[in-house]
């Protein structure tokens, strides 16, 4: 049985209802295979499954690069003479037909080589790791203001429907789905960075090594610098968060067990905070993880509006002068990403949701 | 490495904060993008090198009016037509502490002809580089060569024992160059060291305490350079006071600065003309509705089209008046220009519409325009204004602007030329006409390597006789002379139809002294802070 704040929980709508396959009851099989071994079972497919998926995008990533441009006039100067362009373009394995560009690089990336940048002559690895700690603070930071702001405001508003402040929130939210990302962030270098100069217009400021990774978050400009940026980032999913954490308050509130709890005689705050939030949180809790993945991966407007020194910015340098290696890099890593987010998810529903335990996934 | 960024972290905070020496002077700028490598052999790029150049040094050099100056040579003669002498400077020591001699010379020499340069073409005008002794070299070139000391204004000096040191005897190429010790670190001889690199991020300098010419006019101690790739951040940037210095300014964005009076403009016409060129070699055109005959082999039609483009339109309209309307394809900046094949075309449209009728289109043609959107300063603005001038005399333009790794993908030698009428900008890193004409004018010859940004083919054999005169003469009054004849003709060939100078335009603190020199490098030397 699914404890008593599970009930009800309007997400599940969305998830497969558990399929009765005759001759399988689901209780018999939990009882011979343990838990734990399905659990491993289910991850060691994911992860099988997410070796696909990588393939498949940088596939798909390798199709694409022949239309983005040639790569060697970048890496060269204007006197350089057809001869070394051509031999150029033959050493770096150019004229190969793609099949066989895109099996040499799956080839050395199994063996975890990703190259050289073309514009930085640095391996690629270096690169990516050197950029990786800027993004990821970012995002999560962005994603813990979406959290942190979102959710009150979807709770006031779902209580407070006519609420002046309601409205207005709603109002900003709208603002928040509509307005790109660029318009916002130079909107608010404009007010923050020029006009009132409280804040840093563009980069990380000072950052603090600490082994590989970098963080601006123990520096005093580090934390100023990371304002502008988490806020234009966060302001789509906060309005995500909120209308979403609405919604499901408001048919929360409208369920049998809300009204027996009521009856019950329990205090507002209990019906509002026990409750029905924690029915609302579920998807909520759900949708921010799938969301994390596509803050990291749409960090690159971001992160190129305030020269933010993270890979997204690194990817719209490398497009521009079709760094392949770089480009092939990184949309590994993000597709690496969604899969572990997504696994993650899962593995949430799997210990949250019962009956799709029982089901055996 | 690590530790040392962080101490140069610290530090530059520090420098921040005013708690530097007394008379510390902090240069914070910004320009597009990063040096692409701090290794001086690695890309022939005018921003790279330009910048290179504060820590690296050449022979010779330039000085703001880009008249050649000695550098680490003193002096050089051309003892014989194909023997160059440079008697070097003495005293000058590498960052390291090292002194300099012709070893370094002959070094330098052999490593920019190794696999990863980008300068082999430029040390290829050499064939051998010998020392005398320890401050005298001798260059012989394989022909008489006139402007090599110009030619090698970006051939820097690295030192010997250094590179043997760090393995980096041969330059940073893509292939080989991963990890190339002078990809990420320096050692040259000039007046300011590079002590904290974080590609694409940041890159500190300091004044180098041991730099040979005690007489340089800046007083800048440190630089701290962090490329912002987004104009309007970059100009934020310099309007809320975290930057001394950036460049470009976008021209669009002169008349918001105007409201701040503590930010100057700098503005002049650079070394980098913009002209149109059409396909002259096909016989039918690959982008054009016109089919078994090329309209732009027809001196009328390219008559035609230069009286249609109103040049000065383009430049007040467009250009915020900063550009120099020009009328042929070398910058008034470059060695060999003269006003007389330079003045631009006057506008005639009843005689442009005339010679579009003697050549048969009454009613004019359709041709792609290839154009890049993120090279050339309002490039894709220009594109369509001239496109729309254009369809005056009927010749209805299917413009094609794209970002520059497709535009010259599509546009270059190496590509094919697969192009009808293209967008070109080219600037010639010696300063002088006669890189432009060996480049841009002369027959396309792509087995020998002959005119390789000839995009369109133009070839008049009578200005490839000139050129190859050009090369030789040693005589420099001889060789302008050649240079105004071969140009001329051009011009009245209408092979090509130029449009202005384009402008540099760089934003500074007030009270920064800035001297723009025309080739867009930023010269520190010349730099003087409050």
């Amino acid at each position: 049985m699914a404890p008593a704040w599970l009930r009800g929980a309007s997400f599940l709508r969305n998830r497969p209802m558990p399929v009765w396959r005759p001759g399988r009851t689901p209780g018999v099989r939990t009882q011979h295979i343990p838990r734990a071994f399905i659990m491993a079972s289910f991850i060691a497919k994911r992860i099988f499954q997410s070796i696909f998926v990588m393939l498949a995008v940088s596939f798909v990533a390798f199709a694409l690069f022949r239309y983005v441009g040639d790569p060697i006039n970048n890496m060269v100067g204007q006197d350089t003479t057809l001869e070394q362009r051509a031999q150029l373009k033959e050493q770096l394995g150019l004229n190969d037909p793609f099949l066989t560009q895109y099996l040499r690089f799956v080839n050395h990336a199994m063996h975890g080589d990703f190259g050289t940048s073309y514009r930085q002559r640095r391996p690629v690895s270096e690169l990516i790791e050197s950029r990786l700690p800027a993004t990821l603070e970012l995002s999560f930071v962005s994603a813990l203001i979406a959290l942190a702001m979102g959710i009150p405001m979807g709770i006031y508003t779902a209580l407070r429907r006519r609420g002046v402040l309601s409205q207005s929130f709603m109002a900003v939210s709208l603002v928040g789905v509509s307005l790109p990302t660029f318009l916002t962030g130079i909107l608010m270098i404009l007010v923050f960075g020029v006009l009132l100069r409280w804040l840093p217009t563009f980069g990380r400021g000072e950052v603090v090594h600490l082994g590989w990774w970098s963080s601006g978050l123990f520096t005093g400009s580090g934390r100023l610098s990371l304002i502008m940026p988490a806020f234009t980032l966060a302001l789509f999913q906060m309005t995500l968060i909120m209308r979403l954490v609405r919604a499901e308050m408001l048919e929360v509130m409208q369920t049998d067990f809300i009204r027996f709890a009521r009856a019950r005689g329990l205090t507002e705050r209990a019906i509002n905070f026990r409750h029905a939030l924690k029915n609302t949180l579920v998807p909520v809790i759900t949708i921010t993880g799938l969301q994390l993945g596509s803050i990291i991966a749409f960090s690159i407007i971001t992160e190129t509006v305030f020269q933010w020194p993270g890979m997204g910015l690194l990817f719209i340098q490398s497009i521009g002068v079709v760094d392949i290696p770089v480009m092939a890099a990184y949309l590994l890593l993000i597709a690496f990403f969604f899969v572990i987010i997504n696994l993650v998810v899962d593995l949430l529903y799997f210990a949250v949701d019962p009956r799709l335990r029982v089901q055996g996934l | 490495m690590k530790a040392t960024f962080a101490a140069a972290s610290v530090l530059a905070g520090l420098l921040a904060l005013g708690a530097g020496p007394v008379q510390a002077k902090t240069l914070r700028w910004s320009y597009q993008g990063d040096i692409q490598s701090l290794d001086p052999m690695a890309l022939n790029e005018t921003f790279t090198m330009g910048t290179q150049d504060w820590f690296y040094e050449s022979l010779v050099s330039f000085d703001k009016d880009l008249k050649l100056i000695p550098r680490l040579a003193v002096k050089w003669e051309n003892t014989e037509p194909t023997k160059w002498v440079f008697h070097l400077r003495q005293g000058v020591k590498f960052h390291d502490g090292t002194a300099f001699t012709a070893d370094d010379v002959v070094f330098s020499w052999k490593r920019s002809l190794t696999p990863g340069s980008d300068m082999r073409s430029f040390a290829m005008y050499a064939s051998e580089v010998r020392k005398i002794d320890d401050f005298t070299v001798e260059v012989t070139t394989p022909q008489p060569d006139p402007v090599l000391p110009r030619e090698w204004i970006d051939m820097r000096i690295m030192s010997k024992a250094w590179s043997e040191k760090h393995h980096t005897t041969e330059a940073a190429g893509i292939k080989a160059g991963a990890n190339n010790y002078a990809n990420l670190h320096e050692n040259g001889t000039g007046p300011f060291m590079v002590i904290e690199r974080q590609p694409d991020i940041k890159t500190v300098f300091r004044r180098f305490d041991g730099y040979w010419d005690k007489n340089l006019a800046t007083n800048v101690t440190d630089i701290v350079f962090q490329p912002i790739a987004q104009e309007s951040t970059r100009t934020a940037a310099l309007v809320s006071g975290e930057m001394d210095l950036i460049l470009p300014v976008p021209l669009q964005d002169w008349k918001q600065l105007a409201a701040y009076p503590d930010i100057s403009i700098y503005h002049r016409p650079e070394t980098r003309p913009i002209v149109f060129g059409m396909d002259q070699s096909r016989d039918e055109l690959l982008f054009s509705d016109v089919k078994g005959k090329n309209p732009f082999k027809d001196i009328r039609v390219r008559e035609a089209m230069a009286r249609t483009v109103d040049v000065v339109a383009i430049n007040k309209k467009i250009m915020q008046g900063a550009a120099r309307p020009t009328g042929t394809i070398i910058a008034s900046s470059i060695n060999g220009y003269d006003d007389s094949f330079g003045q631009p075309r006057k506008v005639d449209l009843e005689k442009a519409k005339q010679l579009m009728k003697e050549a048969g289109y009454p009613n004019g043609f359709t041709v792609q325009m290839d154009c890049p959107n993120d090279r050339y300063v309002n490039d894709e603005k220009i594109c369509q204004a001239v496109s729309s001038m254009l369809a005056r005399i009927g010749i209805k333009v299917d413009l094609l602007a794209q970002t520059k790794s497709k535009f010259f993908a599509k546009t270059q030698t190496q590509g094919g030329n697969q192009t009808s009428l293209y967008m070109q900008g080219f600037s010639p890193s010696s300063v002088d006409a006669g890189r432009v004409l060996d480049s841009v004018v002369q027959c396309r010859n792509r087995e020998k390597g002959l005119g390789l940004q000839n995009w369109g083919g133009y070839c008049n054999e009578e200005v490839d006789a000139l050129i190859a005169k050009i090369r030789v003469e040693t005589g420099e009054a001889r060789r302008n002379a050649m240079i105004k004849q071969a140009l001329t003709i051009v011009r009245n060939d209408f092979a090509f139809l130029p449009i202005h100078d384009q402008p540099l335009s760089w934003g500074a603190r007030k009270g920064i002294e800035v001297r723009q020199r025309a080739d867009g490098v930023l010269n520190i030397r010349d730099i003087v802070m409050p």
